[in-house]
């Protein structure tokens, strides 16, 4: 089947079968492979995307369910050149190691703030709670969730 | 510290280089790559624990449009790859032909158009199994009725793995404890769990038909001593086979060993002419690749005057169906017998025997610097053990045993030589930033009320650094290291590196090591690996070696860029080089500080038509392969504490205090970053992960839905201290440190959990421990994991 779905502003036509995932979708569109696939039952977060502003684990959507909808990756966060804070406040903060679960993490946080600016530590573990990162043990995403609601203007700025 | 701005010349907290592709989502994973006309291959693995193989009918899947090939062990079998051999001089099967021995175990590969149809295609493979019954319990897989698992193996009788090991001192033990004053005995697991990084295995093998050149996409931990054993196995020159690790999503261990679907991708690719793209899901990869532990141990420790005297331990390692358990050829329990831990005692005995069972291979993994997690886990339980029966505060009667700072380098009762330490310190400071005589006032309130709190110890010795080429090879291959490092006429350097990294920012600390020995600024020294090409030889990243082997590497190939540099300086400023003395990034005359020539000055000169000393060579670079003296013993004081709920039993870990120390601190950022991984691993460990059978052989934990690994909330914000003991032997003072923070804290957290429970009487629990389990153990009913 024909199918077209807006990803990062532009719309992606593509004939696939029906029961294509949408992270295969986006990671074999070219140049899409910031999305990433970490496990098969949906636990993981590796591959959270936003459709239409809410994280989706985006394994367990089909292509085909997802038309007519918006999807943003990590490749659309950095805007002409600059970083979005979440991305800033990972690099300060050191929350990042092998960098697999960074994307899936940077998404779901960018979601967060985008509804709760000023989260708790508690909020973020609970929003962070669907993605698993096997490399910094959380303390330091949690920090640089912080780190990016605290120099939220530097988004505004851009 | 020489800086630019905020920004240090060498050691200190330097912001990753590698962030910038990673939080753009520009990393290159595996999975990432796409080649042209590239192919993909899925495995069918064994529903069964073990099964006779009667047939297998593959004319179904291979009539399926757009499958190209079915490979199974016959046409291995052709190839002379239906068997291969594992790190320890074993053979696992590629693809099962006679028999399966585990479920999950790799039966065909189906390489197709791509990985949707692939998959369809393994549906439509008929394999005629006749069940036979499964060895599951370890404890069992020596009885005389024990079904005979490897059959394949010539005069295999039974199913031991390999010969029982022993280290240490039987007569000399027993009279330790023959003149004890109390003796404590434990039967304690450590169960079999896995490493599960959040990226699986995977392989693109791209055979040129024309050139028989053989490129081999894949992230492992270990590339160059992969090819070694590839153009053994497939019988290539090493300069036709080209390994190519770019990102890895994390390794944890999990990514040392070659597995079948690596051999099968390459046989695929040969075989099909193209590219084969091969990535297991998550499932193959917690149930068919290397898992950690399962060591069964039983255990007596004794103490004299209330000082720890004396401890052996019983061994029953459970291997799974292949031995392919990764460590040095010499050490078939791995450094197990460094199980004296970090205290002074009078004598000590180790034996481990290692037998088959019907599961998947592995053993060594997962942050365990070659079963060291076991050793500590054992010896810690233990010493806690002991301190109850002796109605002492755990942290004195470890205080009391200590190995003492004027005795290093000391000599274990079981063959190690620690290098440094000064254990009294290290445990202080995590008593202060725990405010440990508060917590225990605390807990005593507590317990008045009917709460159950728990504080947990662990004092723990590593031995990471493997290692010197008289003890250590894998496969007969030194384990030694190499560095390259070319200084460009701009001033601008490259430094490569048989070091793989699979996140522990290497590509900053290297770059670092060399900044702090040249005063090259960091972000000017470009630090290249995991391309066999490019790199220098050496074995790899695990057993936290790359800062003991490799950073030393990176130091001394400095040094001889440097001494190499003060020659050419001599000349340039007209004097002798003895005359010369170095400050971070240039050399000046001694007595006239103002007179001196830059590191750029130098290379500029290096590189220049000016005339350079006599018989000295152009340019300004050097290799060396290092061969350490010996491992570096990092080690650390933690300190749990924990609340068990009293009507569900669930725990949890409230503070977690780790003090480590690893020598010099080369980026303090990345040492405390490796830290809060390990001890999440930790907390999963001991808590939620592991790996059980039933009585068929059926794996019941492969996938995320019941393989539990923390999240954000099972993880506290952790308490991370430090103390300083450099390493004497290394050039840098630095020891490794990355697994230290997984080997520590396990027993920290079960010792923890069995002091919340004292008013229950209770005094063992295995992990995990889950509210099932201790909810068991609260009721007097503790039972170990199958």
């Amino acid at each position: 089947m024909n199918i077209s779905i807006n990803i990062n502003g532009e719309t992606v036509t593509r004939d696939v079968e029906p029961r294509t995932l949408l992270v295969h979708f986006i990671r074999d569109t070219p140049g899409l492979t910031g999305t990433h696939w970490g496990c098969d039952t949906s636990n993981c977060g590796a591959c959270v995307v936003q459709m239409d502003g809410q994280p989706l684990k985006s394994c367990t959507a089909l292509a085909a369910m997802c038309e007519g909808h918006e999807i943003r990756t990590v490749e659309a966060l950095e805007v002409d050149g600059k970083l979005d804070p979440i991305q800033q406040g990972f690099h300060e903060k050191h929350a990042l190691q092998c960098g697999f679960c960074t994307p899936g993490m940077l998404m779901t946080t960018r979601a967060l703030l985008d509804e709760n600016p000023d989260p708790t530590e508690a909020e973020i573990r609970m929003a962070i709670s669907g993605s698993i990162c096997r490399c910094t043990g959380y303390q330091n995403i949690v920090a640089a969730v912080r780190w990016a609601a605290e120099n939220a203007e530097a988004e505004v700025q851009s | 510290m020489t800086a630019v701005g905020d920004r240090p010349i060498g050691f200190g907290p330097l912001k990753r280089k590698e962030d910038a592709r990673f939080i753009r989502g520009k990393g290159n994973y595996l999975d990432d790559i796409r080649l042209p006309g590239m192919v993909h291959m899925a495995i069918l693995r064994s529903p069964f624990a073990h099964a006779k193989i009667n047939s297998i009918d593959t004319s179904a899947a291979l009539a399926l449009p757009g499958v190209a090939a079915v490979i199974t062990a016959k046409d291995l079998e052709t190839l002379g790859l239906a068997w291969m051999p594992t790190i320890s001089y074993d053979t696992q099967a590629v693809l099962a032909g006679d028999k399966v021995r585990f479920q999950g175990q790799e039966v065909a590969a189906v390489i197709a158009i791509d990985e949707y149809i692939a998959r369809d295609a393994l549906q439509l493979i008929d394999v005629d199994y006749e069940p036979l019954p499964a060895v599951v319990n370890a404890r069992k897989a020596l009885d005389e009725d024990a079904p005979l698992i490897r059959d394949d193996k010539d005069g295999q009788l039974d199913n031991l793995a390999s010969p029982t090991w022993e280290a240490g001192d039987e007569e000399s033990t027993d009279k330790a404890f023959a003149e004890a004053d109390t003796i404590v005995s434990r039967d304690i697991i450590y169960p079999r769990c896995h490493p599960a990084p959040l990226e699986t295995c995977g392989m693109i093998a791209d055979f040129n038909p024309e050139t028989g050149q053989l490129d081999l996409y894949n992230g492992n931990q270990a590339p160059h001593a992969h090819r070694t054993v590839y153009a053994h196995v497939a019988g290539l020159a090493e300069h036709m086979i080209r390994i190519k690790c770019n990102d890895i999503g994390g390794g944890f261990g999990n990514k040392v060993p070659v597995y079948p679907g690596y051999v099968c991708a390459i046989a695929g690719s040969i075989v099909a002419g193209v590219p084969v793209k091969w990535i297991e899901d998550r499932s193959e990869n917690l149930m068919s690749t290397g898992f950690a532990r399962d060591y069964i141990m039983k255990s007596d420790i004794c103490a004299k005057d209330g000082k720890i005297t004396g401890l052996r331990v019983d061994v029953i390692a459970d291997h799974g169906a292949f031995d392919s358990t990764a460590q040095p050829t010499k050490f078939p329990a791995g450094f197990f017998h460094i199980v004296c831990g970090s205290y002074d005692l009078q004598a000590s005995h180790v034996k481990v025997k290692a037998v088959y069972t019907n599961k998947a291979p592995g053993g060594v993994a997962y942050r365990c610097s070659f079963r060291i997690t076991e050793a500590v886990y054992l010896v810690e339980r233990m010493v806690e053990a002991l301190a109850l029966e002796m109605h002492i505060d755990p942290i004195d009667l470890r205080m009391q045993s200590f190995i003492g700072t004027e005795q290093f380098p000391y000599e274990t009762t079981t063959g190690w030589t620690y290098d440094s330490g000064d254990y009294h310190k290290t445990m202080r400071v995590a008593m202060d930033i725990a405010g440990y005589e508060d917590l225990r006032q605390e807990q005593e309130e507590k317990r008045a009320r009917g709460e159950l709190m728990g504080i947990g110890i662990s004092f723990f010795t590593e031995g990471v650094g493997a290692g010197p080429r008289k003890h250590m090879d894998i496969l007969g291959l030194a384990m030694n290291d190499g560095a390259d490092l070319r200084v460009h006429p701009s001033g601008k350097a490259v430094v490569s590196l048989s070091a793989q990294t699979q996140g522990q920012g290497h590509e900053t600390t290297f770059a670092q090591i060399v900044a702090e020995e040249l005063g090259i600024p960091p972000e000017d020294v470009e630090v290249r690996h995991g391309d066999t090409d490019k790199s220098p030889y050496g074995l790899g990243t695990y057993g936290s070696r790359s800062t003991p082997v490799s950073g030393a590497a990176v130091a001394v190939v400095s040094r001889k860029v440097r001494d190499k540099a003060r020659a050419i300086a001599a000349q340039m400023l007209e004097t002798r080089p003895e005359d010369l003395a170095w400050e971070k990034g240039r050399w000046y005359v001694k007595g006239d500080p103002s007179v001196g020539a830059t590191i750029f000055d130098i290379t500029e000169r290096a590189y220049s038509g000016d005339s350079l000393p006599e018989g000295m060579e152009g340019g300004l670079d050097a290799q060396v392969i290092y061969d350490p003296p010996n491992l570096t013993y990092p080690y650390g004081a933690y300190i749990a504490v924990v609340d068990v709920d009293p009507e569900t039993a669930h725990v949890t870990v409230r503070r977690f205090i780790a003090v480590d120390d690893c020598g010099v601190r080369i980026n303090p950022m990345i040492v405390d970053g490796q830290i809060h991984g390990g001890l999440a691993e930790g907390v999963g460990i001991a808590l939620m992960e592991v790996i059980t059978f039933d009585e068929e052989g059926n794996c019941l934990n492969g996938s995320f839905m019941d393989y539990l690994i923390p999240t954000a909330l099972e993880c506290p914000d952790f308490e991370l201290g430090a103390t300083v003991t450099p390493c004497p032997h290394h050039p840098l003072g630095a020891k490794g440190v990355g697994e230290s923070p997984n080997v520590g804290s396990p027993p920290a957290i079960v010792n923890a959990v069995i002091d919340a429970l004292q008013p229950l009487g209770v005094n063992h629990v295995d992990m995990p421990c889950t509210p099932a389990r201790v909810w068991a153990a609260m009721q007097g009913n503790a039972a170990p994991p199958q």
